[in-house]
């Protein structure tokens, strides 16, 4: 078994990671620890509800039940991007050059380097947002698809559609697919080219986390008892193939999937806190972290591909060190 | 707080009371005077909309009603989307709070609102419906009935009904308003109240969603006039006892005495053939589903020292072993269906056929 050097989070996991290099446990009570050398730990906001992670890993943006945004750098400096609000923040999503996308029910506001770049209101509440990877597109989930919007320009609106609720978003790598997951327990994808549908189905929970690999040819899901890895390879994606299931801990469920950023390894959490790191290629599983108490809620990689982040609902958190 | 269910962790699952009414009728009030009573229970309170009167609680989530139809082809399977996405966020500091209450918007559905707590995995495996309370304010409930279906519903769909505001009607009038929520929900618990002022145990903890347990609270629950040895006294604010006003029915009144759409089928019969009760009621939901708002029942099955209690919404079809016949009962068989457009004769003559 690798090393884990534990972290005395206390509260639910709400994301984990590396700012830069940084391990950082951003908590559902609204504090950030971070945890290298001497363990400092920040009070953001009154309950935290979302946070991601910069596209070049520089700053965390953190959403909470107090309404605010924020920025969170590796040197300890927080930016305010909006203020007290009634509602909650419901979902963040970071672009290219400090872009931070933020929904609260309906509405969706982008913020640029030099404030407010776009706003947007979607029919129905926006439940999930993922960024195309060059950046200039929005993806929005929410009930009967997926909108597309343009950041720089209110031209070009696109709307994807299929029944039924939405609940997560993703881009493949190269920017010609969008998946999401589903209410109904399954996932849905277009190929933008042509807007032609991909169903994956059969899952027996819904999916909460999708991960693409870095070059972008299998695309890893949660929801069942092993990691659902469909191919994305072929010029059809994975349009009439079947998925791989890796990791298989039956019947405990995957609650987490995190591709590694160099290699085709998936990081996977369980529901019984159990954390492995799976070779697409030949479906070998290393145990990372062996049975525990609380399912796991997030999982991060460093960009080395060395150290793993894992957080879970009750707080228990620590990093991997898979060299160890 | 009661004993409610767990989940596989060993948690208990958070009890939550929905609290529906149409505008005016006192809906705030009743939510204050539940959040400032001196019960030391922590609530958190979900809300679609700020009205007037400010709500005082420290974990107050605004959300947007947001229906989301399944997409499963059948049209009365809705949950809401809101409900989803707060209550799992509330549940990741579940320590802050000890019960949950929604309140809907005057027109909101309640069939959503309720069917969250049983069609999303997620929010069923932490929180459990306790009680539908919904508020009528006795003046203006007849008129409401007449002129909003979401009145209706929420009358028809309600485990406990407070009827509000009764200092502002005579006598008569408040015995005709309780007849025509009977005529609409059998099934219900009716509360007078004036000024919402309310034992809050009679809407809250009550797990009256529950029927397991309502029936531990009160075994008349469901019986018909001759059934129920009911004291006939008349019930004020201050009766803190569960009471059915069987007697209002026993002139034969029913769902034609009024003029609202909703109607209820109550059905009674000796012991049942398991098998063919369970493909028949199986068969009425999945067919009759849109149309069944609520449907409560106890079952005796023969060879089974247990009552067995069913209870429904639209498709959603929940049963399980209560506890065993007294020697003192009679082992009937009794259900009630709420809900629109039921065929009757239907009802009672396939009912009839599952006679064991």
């Amino acid at each position: 078994m690798p090393g884990i050097t534990n972290v005395e989070a206390g509260e639910y996991v709400e994301w984990c990671g590396f700012v830069g290099t940084l391990p950082v446990f951003a908590q559902a009570d609204g504090t950030v620890i971070c945890p290298d050398g001497t363990e400092t730990r920040t009070r953001l906001h009154d309950g935290l509800t979302t946070a991601a992670i910069a596209r070049d890993r520089s700053f965390l943006a953190t959403g909470g039940e107090d309404g605010k945004i924020c920025k969170f750098w590796p040197d300890g400096n927080t930016e305010e991007l909006s203020g007290q609000n009634s509602k909650w923040v419901d979902e963040l999503a970071c672009g290219p050059s400090g872009t931070v996308a933020a929904a609260v029910s309906k509405d969706v506001t982008v913020y640029g380097k030099d404030g407010v770049m776009r706003k947007f209101s979607c029919e129905r509440t926006v439940e999930a947002m993922a960024f195309a990877p060059k950046g200039m597109r929005l993806a929005m989930a929410r009930y009967d698809g997926v909108e597309l919007i343009w950041i720089s320009t209110e031209q070009g609106s696109q709307f994807l559609e299929w029944n039924g609720a939405h609940i997560g978003v993703i881009f493949s790598p190269d920017g010609r697919y969008v998946v999401s997951s589903m209410q109904e327990n399954a996932m849905h994808g277009w190929r933008l080219s042509d807007d032609r549908h991909m169903r994956m189905s059969g899952y027996p929970s819904k999916v909460k986390s999708m991960s693409f690999t870095k070059n972008g040819k299998w695309l890893a899901s949660s929801g069942a008892t092993a990691a659902i890895v469909w191919p994305f390879a072929g010029k059809d994606g994975p349009m009439g193939k079947a998925p791989v299931e890796l990791g298989s801990m039956d019947p405990v469920k995957v609650s987490v999937v995190a591709c590694h950023p160099k290699e085709d390894v998936v990081a996977i959490g369980y529901e019984n806190g159990m954390v492995g790191a799976v070779r697409i290629a030949d479906g070998k599983l290393a145990v990372l972290r062996g049975e525990a108490e609380s399912p796991i809620t997030s999982l991060g990689w460093a960009d080395n591909g060395l150290l793993v982040a894992f957080g879970t609902e009750a707080g228990e958190a620590g990093i991997i060190d898979i060299t160890a | 707080m009661t004993n409610s269910e767990t989940n596989a962790l060993g948690d208990s699952k958070i009890p939550v009371t929905v609290l529906t009414g149409y505008l005016g009728s006192g809906k705030t009030t009743l939510l204050n005077r539940i959040l400032s009573g001196d019960h030391g229970r922590r609530y958190a309170v979900i809300v679609n909309e700020f009205g007037e009167i400010g709500i005082d609680n420290d974990l107050i989530v605004e959300s947007d009603e947001e229906i989301y139809e399944m997409n499963n082809g059948c049209v009365c399977c809705t949950v809401r989307g809101d409900l989803i996405r707060v209550v799992q966020n509330l549940m990741k500091r579940r320590g802050r709070f000890d019960a949950v209450i929604v309140e809907t918007t005057g027109l909101a559905d309640p069939a959503p609102v309720a069917q969250t707590f049983f069609m999303d995995e997620d929010v069923r495996e932490k929180a459990e419906l306790d009680a539908v309370v919904a508020l009528a304010d006795a003046k203006h409930l007849p008129q409401r009935l007449k002129d909003s279906p979401e009145a209706e519903d929420q009358i028809a769909f309600a485990d406990v009904v407070v009827l509000n505001k009764t200092d502002l009607v005579t006598t008569e009038e408040m015995k005709s308003v309780e007849v025509l929520i009977r005529s609409i929900n059998p099934a219900a618990v009716v509360h007078r109240a004036e000024r919402a002022d309310i034992s809050l145990d009679a809407v809250v903890g009550k797990g009256a969603f529950d029927l397991k347990r309502i029936l531990e609270n009160d075994p008349d629950f469901l019986a018909t006039e001759e059934e129920a040895h009911e004291h006939d006294h008349e019930c004020g604010p201050d009766c803190d006892h569960d009471h059915h006003h069987h007697h209002h029915n026993a002139g034969g009144l029913d769902a034609n005495t009024h003029d609202t759409t909703i109607m209820s089928v109550s059905l009674s019969g000796g012991e049942l053939n398991p098998d063919r009760f369970f493909q028949w009621i199986q068969k009425i939901t999945e067919i009759d589903g849109p149309d069944i708002l609520r449907l409560k029942g106890i079952l005796a099955f023969p060879d089974d020292p247990d009552r067995f209690v069913v209870q429904g919404i639209h498709m959603i079809l929940e049963g399980d072993h209560q506890r065993p016949w007294r020697d003192d009962e009679q082992r009937r068989s009794r259900l009630v269906f709420i809900g629109r457009n039921l065929d009757r004769e239907k009802l009672e003559r396939t009912f009839a056929a599952c006679a064991a």
